[in-house]
Parts: structure tokens; sequence; C-alpha cells
């Protein structure tokens, strides 16, 4: 009798992991993201059969391939910043993509396709400033620098990154040129020149929460942020605003790291979050646009005006280059804390 | 004694007795290494072992050698001035066709990126576009190369090739202390734009020593005066000093802001009080880095004072105040110099926790005010170059070591935790 009943209980255990639903781990940066992912992507899908385990991480690609070279992958899907999809491709730590399996290349905006990752969302990094405190808004970023029209404490990313573009901007390069003008040793000697005029008056931050709390604690008065983390500041009642002008836009992409014991699956989610539906859903979840052209028709104008991809926002923004970074990244970080010191 | 077994016992004073004795030693020696050798391995597991890893990670230069061998060979001669030998651009365009996997490109354009800028995206775009067409000679393989990238003719590029031929290097250990090798293999000092982890050295360690100052200045006067307290109140008190110590620091970190922010508890407090019209900048600065950093430390320097200081008599200070000494004088001329093992440990302890600090200044500190660990984060985890992040830590761990070198010569004994 006992052995009978022990016997079942292994059967059943056995049985168990083929009756279930497939799990896989989906790693992303938390947040406000996280929430909208989880409702447009997470849930939806544990419908067809997929349940998600969500992870957070801060972007590390260093994870990555510690688990990657160590062959104990136990990610299959994970979020990730442009310059390392490219940098990870090259170096061996992501699988290839089978578009055949997730939608056709020529659905999606050009820059959201890429051999290792798909992108899931554009996203903004952007002048903001708390309509409340602030009655004449900053209109450029020469506005931005400009501490005797607006005196008070400006909020930058803790780094070279973006910050260096925008010093350009605000002295006067058009957005086109930006990336030229930062290629060349005069162009970056200027950049950081300029960043030394505003050093006094900068706040630095470090998570992308952080931000909308020096906004709305009034520790500055305007700040660079995630477009993303503005608008959830305002879903919660806050008065937020934004500043298209200058902003720098760059996609989040998914990719499936080398080895993942569950690659199936993780195709199957990924092809499910880039199509238009999931992604209009999490467009109306978080101020962030879709990558799927064909996921625009289903938004209302409302939620369109609020993306980054909107005619209007985007008209003088900047796209993220992800290969000059990959090329300088290192080298104008390693200035920029060398400037910092000084 | 001895003098006594020999004089009164000469019988047994023989090879005899020697042996038994050595072998009772040697039995004894034994055991006593049984009983510590599950320590002994754990401690060369946990702690020997990844440092002697981290100090080979800070010298270990493979990606050149393995992914280039014809070129480092062909470079051999080449005098490092000029556009190099045909032969080495044939060389070049042979060792990247043969790489059996984009990952070994990969590896090497992010070695050798982290010399030059722009090397990343000239070896990644070169392996891409092999095989080449046309490969009759070297002088065709070299024309091919530089219509295909014109930074091949840029001799920075080839340097860098020339320069990491070896597989084991010291080049991140040097690029901690500010120098690198220049083309010619002689060593120099970084140009000043990328000077940076001297003066991020300077920056931990005074950081570290205001943190163990404030500690001690904090730390003195409560533990003296713990000691002064009947046991049962003195108990409770302590622990309201380890509560906070059994803390998560994220979650104090998290308090510090809230209570320092300019609408926090702190300035509005002062403002309410009259004190000040503007609110204080105290966070996200070196203010608000220390006083979260001393909130954080203050018990490693309470609990040695307060260890130290119960094993001073209070008769002593009883004592010299009867013999005609000052309150005070007393204090500071009897009491305190019985106390410094007390404050060494502690100020070392502290110390020496405080230059490993990350979090802390990451998230209530300014661009200015990281610390050497957040630069072993940023090479570990952006940038993904861990031999600069190995090295970085190798400093830290020999400075470190000098330190409590050059405390020991000072204090003359060794650490005592109480």
């Amino acid at each position: 009798m006992r052995l009978r009943t022990l016997s079942l209980a292994v059967a059943a255990a056995l049985a168990l992991p083929a009756l279930a639903q497939t799990q896989i781990t989906v790693v992303n940066f938390g947040g406000a993201n996280a929430n909208a992912q989880k409702k447009a992507f997470y849930e939806p899908i544990e419908k067809n059969g997929v349940k998600v385990v969500p992870v957070e991480y801060n972007g590390e690609q260093a994870k990555i391939k510690a688990m990657v070279e160590s062959r104990k992958v136990t990610w299959d899907v994970v979020e990730v910043e442009s310059p390392d999809v490219a940098r990870g491709c090259d170096e061996g730590l992501f699988e290839k993509l089978d578009y055949a399996k997730i939608a056709p290349k020529g659905d999606f905006v050009p820059a959201a396709v890429t051999e290792c990752g798909v992108g899931i969302f554009v996203w903004s990094t952007v002048m903001a400033y708390n309509g409340d405190k602030l009655k004449t808004p900053p209109v450029t970023w020469a506005d931005f620098w400009d501490v005797k029209k607006f005196p008070g404490k400006r909020g930058l990313r803790k780094g070279a990154r973006y910050n260096l573009e925008f010093a350009l901007m605000a002295d006067g390069v058009a957005p086109a040129d930006v990336y030229k003008a930062l290629a060349t040793k005069d162009g970056a000697e200027r950049a950081f020149r300029k960043l030394t005029a505003l050093k006094p008056s900068i706040q630095w931050w470090e998570a992308g929460a952080q931000p909308p709390q020096f906004l709305v604690a009034g520790d500055v008065v305007m700040s660079t942020a995630y477009n993303g983390r503005i608008d959830a500041a305002n879903r919660e009642g806050k008065n937020l605003r934004i500043t298209w002008t200058g902003g720098i836009y760059d996609l989040d992409y998914w990719t499936i790291p080398k080895g993942s014991p569950n690659k199936d699956a993780a195709m199957k989610f990924i092809a499910f979050a880039s199509t238009p539906d999931a992604q209009a859903e999490y467009a109306r979840n978080i101020a962030y646009g879709p990558t799927n052209t064909k996921s625009l028709g289903k938004l209302d104008p409302k939620v369109l005006a609020n993306l980054p991809t909107a005619p209007a926002n985007a008209k003088t923004a900047l796209q993220f280059n992800v290969k000059f970074w990959a090329d300088q990244g290192e080298e104008l970080e390693k200035r920029f804390a060398a400037w910092a010191t000084q | 004694m001895t003098t006594l077994a020999a004089t009164t016992l000469p019988g047994i004073r023989g090879p005899g007795l020697r042996r038994a004795l050595a072998r009772v030693q040697r039995r004894r020696t034994l055991r006593a290494l049984a009983l510590t050798l599950p320590l002994l391995v754990f401690l060369l597991l946990t702690f020997l072992v990844p440092i002697g890893a981290l100090l080979k990670r800070a010298v270990e230069n493979p990606e050149v050698a393995n992914a280039l061998p014809r070129t480092v060979v062909a470079l051999a001669q080449w005098n490092r001035v000029d556009v190099p030998p045909p032969e080495a651009f044939a060389a070049v365009a042979a060792d990247l066709g043969a790489l059996p996997d984009r990952a070994d490109a990969g590896a090497l354009a992010r070695r050798l990126n982290t010399e030059v800028a722009g090397a990343r995206s000239l070896v990644m775009n070169t392996y891409r576009a092999l095989p080449l067409q046309d490969t009759a000679d070297a002088d065709a393989v070299k024309a091919r190369l530089i219509a295909l990238d014109e930074r091949w003719n840029e001799t920075r590029y080839w340097q860098a090739i020339a320069k990491n031929g070896a597989r084991w290097t010291g080049d991140y250990l040097l690029a901690s202390v500010d120098l690198r090798r220049s083309a010619q293999g002689e060593i120099e000092r970084m140009p000043p734009d990328q000077r940076v982890f001297g003066g991020i050295l300077a920056r931990t360690f005074g950081i570290s020593a205001v943190v163990t100052l404030w500690c001690l200045v904090l730390a003195y006067p409560l533990a003296y005066w713990l000691t002064t307290l009947p046991a049962r109140r003195a108990n409770v008190l302590m622990i309201l000093v380890l509560v906070p110590f059994w803390t998560s620091i994220l979650v104090r970190v998290a308090a510090w802001i809230v209570l320092l922010q300019s609408a926090g508890l702190v300035n509005r407090a002062l403002a309410g009080l009259g004190l000040i019209e503007q609110p204080l900048a105290l966070l996200f600065n070196r203010t608000g880095v220390v006083i979260a950093m001393v909130h954080i430390l203050l018990p490693f320097m309470i609990l040695p004072l307060y260890s130290v200081m119960k094993t001073v008599p209070p008769t002593y200070l009883r004592a010299a105040v009867s013999l005609g000494s000052s309150p005070l004088a007393a204090f500071l001329r009897v009491y305190v110099p019985q106390t410094y093992p007390g404050i060494g440990a502690g100020a070392l302890l502290v110390f020496i926790l405080a230059i490993g600090y990350y979090v802390t200044p990451a998230l209530l500190g300014g661009a200015d005010d990281q610390m050497l660990s957040y630069y072993v984060a940023q090479y570990t985890n952006v940038n993904v170059n861990w031999g600069m992040a190995a090295a970085l830590g190798t400093l830290l761990l020999a400075a470190t070591l000098v330190l409590y070198a050059v405390y020991r010569r000072v204090v003359k004994s060794e650490l005592s935790l109480g």
C-alpha cells in the first residue's frame, strides 16, 4: 500500500513538469516599466501556456556574461539597452533571433530589427520640470543651462552618456551634428567645458526613479529624465512636464541569453510581446513608443501625443548613437570621472 | 625545570625519551591541524582562491595572443612608428579569418577598445567583411583592408595590437595608478583627461578618514557613558546601538534620503526653529555620504571601545583625582591612554570597512563623491572590462595591507578587537 502511494507520488512528480505550463524567467529593469510589462505581456501570455517569472536587474551585462561563460543560464528573456545588444551579440552572449517566428521585419521601426535583439519600445531621455513650480517653461537646452533665467539646481544622470550630447546642444550644436562634433577632440572638449559651466548647479541622479522625486520635492528646478518615469508620476497625480526639444531617444530590446534552457518558449514570449495588440497595451500603460508600427492605429490620439515617437515630439529629437558609444564610451566615461574629480 | 630533570633523572635522558617526546609533539600538532583543517580549507576556498583569481585577472591578457598570433609575430620587428609592413595586414586578415567564432572577434574587439577608443568597430567591421576578395599578395590585402576601413592606416591601432601580444600584462595595474606604457614600451603618466584613479584613491581615503574621525568623536563618549552605567541599563542601551546594526544598509540609506532631502525632516525642523532661511544641501553631496556612513559604521567603533573600556578599572581615575589631578587631566592622561587599543582597533575596523563602501556613496553622493568600489562596479558591470576591475580591486587590497602594516608599526601591537 505504502509502496503504491509512493510510486504514485513519484509518477505524479515526474509527470508534473510535462503537464504544467512552461515557465520562463523574464528579466526587466523594474519600476513603472516592469508594471506596464506585467499588464501588457506577462499576464496575457499566461493564457497561452507560458508562465512568466519576472526578475529585475540593473542592466549589468556582466551577469549575462557570467551565466553564459559558466554555462548556467537561468534567464530566458532579458531586456537589454541598445549598446549592450550589439556588444553582447558580437561577444556571443545572445542567441540569434529567427524573425520568421516573431513577425515580419517590415512591421517594426527600422532600428528595432537587429540580429540578436528585437526592439520592445522607444524611450527618450528628455528635459522635465514641475508644472506647479515653474510657470515659464524651459524650451531649449540653452534654457536648461541658463541658471540666471531659471535659478536652482539641475538634475543630470551621473555619467557621460546623454550629458555630453545635451551640453553640445546647449552650446548651439544642431541635433543632427552632435555626434559628428563629439567624435572630434575639440567637440568632446567643448562638451566638457559646457558641463563645467553648469557644474555648481548639478544634482546627480543614479536611478531612473530619482528625477521625478527630485522635481516633486523641489530639490531641482529641472532635470533630465526618462519620459516614462515622468508619465508614471503624472498618473499618480503629479503635474510634471516634458520639454521634448533635443531629447535623445533609444530602444530597449528583448534578447535570449545563449544556452537558455527554454529557448522555444522564450521565442514564443518575444513573438507575443511584439504583436500589435500587446504593444498597444504596453503603450497605454507607460508612455513608451511601440516598435511594431501596426500598433499605432490601435492607440487613441491622447496616448499617442505622449509618446516619444509622436511626430511633434520626435521633430528635434536625436537618436542615441549606439556605434559611437560602443567605441568611445569607456574613454569618455573615464574622462567624465576625471572631470568630476577636478 | 629542565636542569632539575637533567640532574635528578639522568637515567632517562636518552634518545628514546627524545623520540617519545617528539612523537607526542607531532601527534599534538597533527591533532591541532586536523581540528583547524576545516577552517583552513574554508579560508582557502572562500578567501585565498578568490583573491588569487582576482590577482590573476588583473594581469591576464589572452585576447590578442589568442586571436592574432600571426599578426603578433609579423609585428615583432616593427618600429611602432610608421605604418606596419604589408605582411602585418595580411596576417591580420588571415588571423581574423581563421577565428572559429564571432565571440572570439568580439573578445578581441573589446580588449583593443579599452586601449584605443574605436578599435571595437574597426575589428568588428573588418571581421564581418571577411573573407576578402583579390588577395593575391600582401600588398593587395593591405590595399583591401584600407579600402574597407581607412583607420587601418593609423598606427595607434597597430600599436595596441603590438603592445598586447604577450599573454600577461601589467597594463591594468599601471592604469590603476594612472600610468601607462607608451607605444615604445616606456612607462609614462596618463594624459591629464584620463588621469583619474589617483584622485579617486585619495578621495576614498579622505572620506574614510573623515568618517573614522567622526565615528570616534561620537562613539567615545557614548562607550564611556555605557561603561559607567549598571549592567542592566547598559545592556538595554547596547541593544539600541545594535538594532541599526542589524538593519539592511539599503533601508538605512533610504531613510537618510527621507530625512535629509531639502523638504525633509531635518531641514524643516531647522527652518521651523528659525535657524536657517534656505534649506541646507545635505543630500547628494559629501555631507550626506559622510552622515550616512558614520551612522552605519558607528557600531563598529562603539563595540571595540566599549569592550576595552570595560577592562579599565575606575579606581585608577579616582586615584589620580585623589592624588591632586584635575578631573579633566586625570581623564586625558590616565584614562584615555588605557583605551588606546580600543581606539586603534575601532578606527582601523571602521577605516577598512569604509574604504570598500559602494552603495551609500552611489545613492547619496554626487559624481565627485564616488569611491573606488564604484569604479570597480562600473568596470565589472557597465564596461565589462574585468581586467581593469580586478586591477582596481588589487589596488584597494594593496592599500589596505599597507595601511595595516603602518598601523602595526605605529601601534607596535597586533590588532585586538577586545
